[in-house]
């Protein structure tokens, strides 16, 4: 995986808008889906999501790499809210309505039911706008988009050096595990968990302690090309914000707030159907 | 705030690529899902030692985002500042400690080990969990259930890694002058 | 007209805080505008140190005591600071990997600007022109990783070349660049300040290859001082760069053995402008012929064969296209070729990291493609470039012993091995300290003693010189011709020609994934066109034996190192 953001370069009006709009909507979209559990908000959200995942011109196929992965974590996190909370639902809801007689606390009742309906809803909410950003954000422009939005530049060139070195510790680890591999650390499934962790360690502090090396390299680069100097820098990587930019954050802080206005007038974050 | 030396923003930008690709390659699934073993804290108590808490906080939380932004099943927020947090307080309590002045011997490990599992029970059974409460409205028994797991298991591994890590490190803070050539 | 003088040390020392005695004393230096300046010297001599001076780390990165003074362009370096001296001296730092830090070639070029906070359009238009200079236009939107080492080095010069800088600092530009690519650095070096006017600086310890195009002087440096001053043909003639362990140009040492003292007026320190009498000539043709051949090897039996290697990484790069080659017990032998010619690949897929798809692979007859990463490491060892990339364990008897410890060897057995194989590295001395209390070279001897102590038959090293000078490279390759007289089958991939001369009797050449020349490493250097496609370079002894009218310069080439090995032991 040399293209940690997976960005795939494909014209879509989602690609047009600069990354620095584009992280703005993820967090007040992230804050929308995270304040609320108004059930029709979600499901709107929900499609809204399905439907921007469309228009940026994303196919399945882009995002297979995680698909899988993606649904067997929803399952399992259901299935483990289930065997500890069977009544969490009702709980919340106030009432039970069994469905499904089931041994000890583990009936099946329809509040539960909704309950998880919410659960998966919140992850199928933010879950294509997180792939949505990661698709179409061009890794240049995002340090330049950290700094845009009110992050200090040096913070903000701390994640491009993140993103910079990742693919280059990535190989060095890599090829220090093989060579070390041929020493006859065994890091196979067999060995116990102790055991790998220390096998594991016999490529960690090579490539840690190399990499402490290297930021003084870096370090030292930097500063002798003016880093840190001023106040503020400018970005080769920036854009300028256009109108369509201006308008979707627009929309994303309006969806925030109107989360929060639904969160109010519910007279509680739950949505409750069994009233 | 005191602005950062180049230094420190290069520790930032390195440590969390180390724990991007430890967290992304090296880690060990655990029974229990969104909890892996994961190898990187040990790293992340390390690096806080020797670059402090800001620096770990912000190691922990740009870490744990691209790792989470490379999974693609979205940003699992409460975890990340967990992880934040982690580097903050371990780099805290490195720093009353006085882990990070002199070498670290037998007495700096203990205190190493002791201030991990404390921080480690604090992010994973507190911060987490009350997080996820609130955003996610997730039930309290399987929050801890995870966050226990997920507490123990990142304790158990910040311990042999964690450890071994300073006590190489340690090593190559040393001079040679007091050795002599044996026949 | 006396030229503008930039750079001026007067009665300056330097002593770094953590250390007890100064790194630098006495240096009194003046560098002008539009001069190129070579400072060479061996390692700790000093010479990184005075570039650290003069571009401001220190002392901003590696606090010190200062005595004397350092102006550049007439004010007090120390009161301008590493900011202020950035806009005078552009640094090219060894490492260009450390130095290319943004994640496009175009961002990396712009770094500085980004810094000087220049608008964004009129940053685009520097850069673009900045990339058309240094010839890098075609790979703007590249990452680091997709380009070469050439490549990277000319980003980085163009990188400090944005800031309209009056000094160009070069640290080490040779280290990592293959022969060519090397060539082609200090060609456009060179023509870089034709075209600017601008002063440079050099600090190499190859002198040779530096010396492929013009330099004004050569300052040569020895524990702290500067040891000589002047224009490199006087340097040539005079016995500072022996003492100083420095290899001067093999052309030079060629026309000693041969019994020319060279003089100033030969001009030594070019070979195209090196004028010999035609009595000088027939001086070396004499030395020529009365010069023995050296003996050929007999065939050992084959040790390791691979066959019709076919190998494709996932990516779809077809790394090695039907790999044939016979390693026989006992040789030592170089793999050579540019980056991406295959030959990394080639040691990979024989110890066993990468499958190959196609080909088979025996040792000693048997099949080697069954056998666990593990389990070919008992027979073929390998040897990583960066010692410090190997090394996991504190103390040096744990390192070496790690390979036995794993392979659960009793512990009463693990001793005796351990002490062999650090008596053979001249290690054993050391057996009590901790790894970190060692030198970088005394390091990779380390790593080759824990993978001696497995005992395999074949010992596979890349890059084992990378980096180091004169002495140190001496070092390590007598010691490895040691080992291989021992019996050990040596295995080196390298880019270095001087090694693969003298050290490989064997040389086997890489070039886009298929083996386009196996001869002696003589031969190898002595074909214009194998040179040429797999980014070689010629021998200045090639060019001498043409020079003289000697029309076997493969043969001279073979008995010059035959008569050089002789006289350096």
């Amino acid at each position: 995986m040399t293209n940690l953001f997976n960005y795939i370069d494909r014209p879509s009006p989602i690609h047009r808008l600069t990354g620095a709009c584009k992280l703005v909507c993820l967090l007040l979209w992230s804050v929308a889906a995270m304040t609320s559990f108004y059930t029709p908000l979600l499901a709107a959200l929900t499609v809204a999501a399905l439907i921007l995942f469309r228009t940026a011109k994303l196919r399945v196929k882009d995002i297979s790499f995680t698909l899988g992965a993606m649904i067997v974590y929803v399952i399992l996190n259901n299935v483990l809210i289930y065997l500890f909370s069977p009544g969490h639902g009702a709980q919340l809801y106030g009432s039970r309505t069994v469905l499904l007689t089931l041994p000890g606390r583990y009936s099946l009742t329809a509040e539960q039911l909704f309950y998880h309906l919410n659960v998966v809803l919140k992850n199928a909410c933010t879950i294509p706008i997180v792939l949505l950003f990661v698709c179409t954000t061009n890794p240049s422009e995002f340090a330049a988009s950290l700094n845009r939005i009110g992050v200090s530049y040096r913070i903000s060139y701390a994640v491009a050096l993140t993103l910079r070195y990742i693919p280059d510790i990535q190989r060095e680890y890599h090829d220090i595990s093989l060579a070390q591999q041929a020493r006859g650390v065994e890091m196979s499934k067999k060995a116990s968990l102790i055991h790998r962790l220390k096998a594991a360690s016999t490529i960690l502090i090579p490539l840690v302690l190399s990499s402490l090396d290297r930021i003084e390299v870096i370090s030292n680069a930097m500063e002798l090309r003016g880093f840190g100097k001023g106040k503020k820098r400018t970005w080769y990587a920036g854009r300028d914000f256009s109108a369509a930019d201006w308008l979707s954050m627009a929309a994303c802080a309006l969806l925030v707030l109107l989360s929060l206005t639904l969160t109010a007038l519910n007279g509680g974050r739950f949505y409750n159907p069994f009233v | 705030m005191k602005k950062f030396s180049v230094k420190t923003i290069v520790a930032i930008g390195i440590g969390a690529a180390l724990f991007f690709v430890l967290g992304r390659f090296v880690a060990i699934p655990s029974p229990v899902p969104n909890t892996n073993i994961s190898v990187q804290y040990g790293l992340l108590a390390f690096l806080t030692v020797v670059y402090g808490p800001i620096a770990g906080a912000l190691i922990g939380f740009i870490g744990h985002t691209l790792i989470d932004f490379s999974l693609g099943s979205g940003i699992w927020w409460s975890w990340v500042i967990a992880s934040g947090v982690f580097g903050l307080l371990m780099g805290l309590a490195a720093k009353m400690l006085k882990m990070n002045e002199g070498e670290i011997g037998k007495k700096g490990l203990v205190k190493f080990n002791i201030a991990q599992v404390v921080c480690h029970l604090v992010c994973w059974m507190a911060v987490a969990p009350v997080l996820d409460v609130y955003m996610m409205g997730e039930p309290w028994d399987k929050l801890i259930a995870q966050g226990l797991t997920a507490g123990i298991a990142n304790a158990v591994t910040t311990a042999i890694v964690g450890s071994l890590l300073c006590v190489a490190y340690a090593a190559t803070q040393t001079k040679a002058g007091s050795l002599t050539k044996e026949d | 007209m006396e030229k503008e003088v930039l750079i001026s040390f007067r009665d300056f020392g330097f002593q770094y805080t953590a250390q007890a005695s100064p790194t630098l004393y006495n240096i009194n230096l003046d560098i002008h505008r539009g001069e190129k300046v070579l400072i060479a010297g061996p390692s700790g001599c000093g010479k990184s140190t005075i570039a650290h001076c003069i571009n401001g780390l220190i002392p901003a990165s590696y606090p010190g005591k200062i005595t004397g003074s350092l102006t550049v362009k007439g004010e007090d370096a120390v009161r301008q600071g590493l900011f202020g001296l950035s806009r005078t001296v552009g640094t090219v730092l060894q490492d260009s990997d450390g130095q290319f830090i943004g994640l496009t070639v175009a961002e990396d070029i712009a770094f500085a600007l980004e810094n000087d906070c220049v608008p964004r359009a009129e940053m685009h238009d520097t850069v673009d022109r900045i990339a058309e200079l240094v010839n890098i236009r075609q790979v703007l939107s590249h990452a680091p990783h997709e380009i070469s080492g050439g490549q990277k080095q000319r980003v980085s010069l163009g990188g400090v070349m944005v800031n309209q800088v009056d000094v160009l600092l070069f640290d080490e530009p040779l280290a990592n660049l293959d022969p060519a690519t090397g060539k082609q650095a200090i060609e456009l070096i060179d023509d870089i300040q034709k075209r600017t006017g601008c002063a440079v600086v050099i600090i190499e310890h190859r002198l040779e290859d530096v010396l492929h195009r013009h330099v004004d002087r050569v300052v040569v440096m020895g524990q702290g001082r500067i040891v000589f001053d002047g224009d490199p043909d006087t340097l040539l003639c005079g016995d500072v760069l022996e003492s100083r362990g420095i290899r001067e140009p093999l052309y030079v040492t060629a026309l000693k053995y041969a019994g020319i003292t060279p003089t100033p007026d030969m001009h030594p320190a070019s070979l195209p402008a090196l004028t010999l009498t035609p009595e000088q000539k027939s001086q070396v043709q004499a030395w020529f012929s009365r010069q023995p051949s050296p003996a050929g090897r007999e065939e050992a039996p084959v040790l390791l064969e691979a066959k019709n290697i076919d190998f494709t990484y996932e990516g779809g790069h077809h790394a090695l296209k039907g790999i044939d080659l016979t390693i026989r017990r006992g040789e030592m032998l170089s793999i050579v070729g540019t980056n991406g010619a295959g030959k990394s690949t080639f040691s990979k897929v024989i110890c066993g990291f990468e499958q190959p798809q196609k080909g088979s692979l025996t040792l000693e007859g048997a099949d080697l493609t069954a056998l666990s990463i593990k389990e070919r490491a008992d027979r073929i060892g390998y040897v990583m470039q960066n010692p410090n990339q190997m090394i996991s364990k504190n103390m040096i008897f744990d390192e070496v012993a790690l390979g036995l410890r794993n392979r659960e060897v009793p512990e009463e057995e693990i001793r005796p091995r351990v002490e062999q194989a650090l008596k053979i590295c001249g290690l054993y001395p050391f057996r009590n300290w901790p790894v970190s209390a060692l030198s970088y070279g005394q390091k990779k001897r380390v790593t080759i003693a824990s993978i001696l102590v497995l005992r395999p038959d074949i010992i596979l090293l890349d890059e084992p010189t990378a980096g180091q000078d004169f002495r140190h490279y001496t070092e390590i390759m007598e010691f490895l011709r040691e080992l291989n007289r021992q019996g050990v089958t040596i295995v080196l991939i390298t880019h270095d020609m001087h090694l693969m001369l003298e050290y490989t009797p064997r040389a086997v050449v890489f070039h886009d994934g298929e083996v386009i020349c196996d001869a002696s490493a003589a031969q190898v250097l002595n074909a214009p066109d194998i040179v040429e496609r797999a980014h070689l370079k010629e021998t200045s002894l090639y060019h001498l034996a043409m020079q003289c009218g000697i029309d076997a310069p493969e043969e001279f080439t073979r008995r010059f190192i035959a008569r050089d090995q002789e006289v350096r032991k």
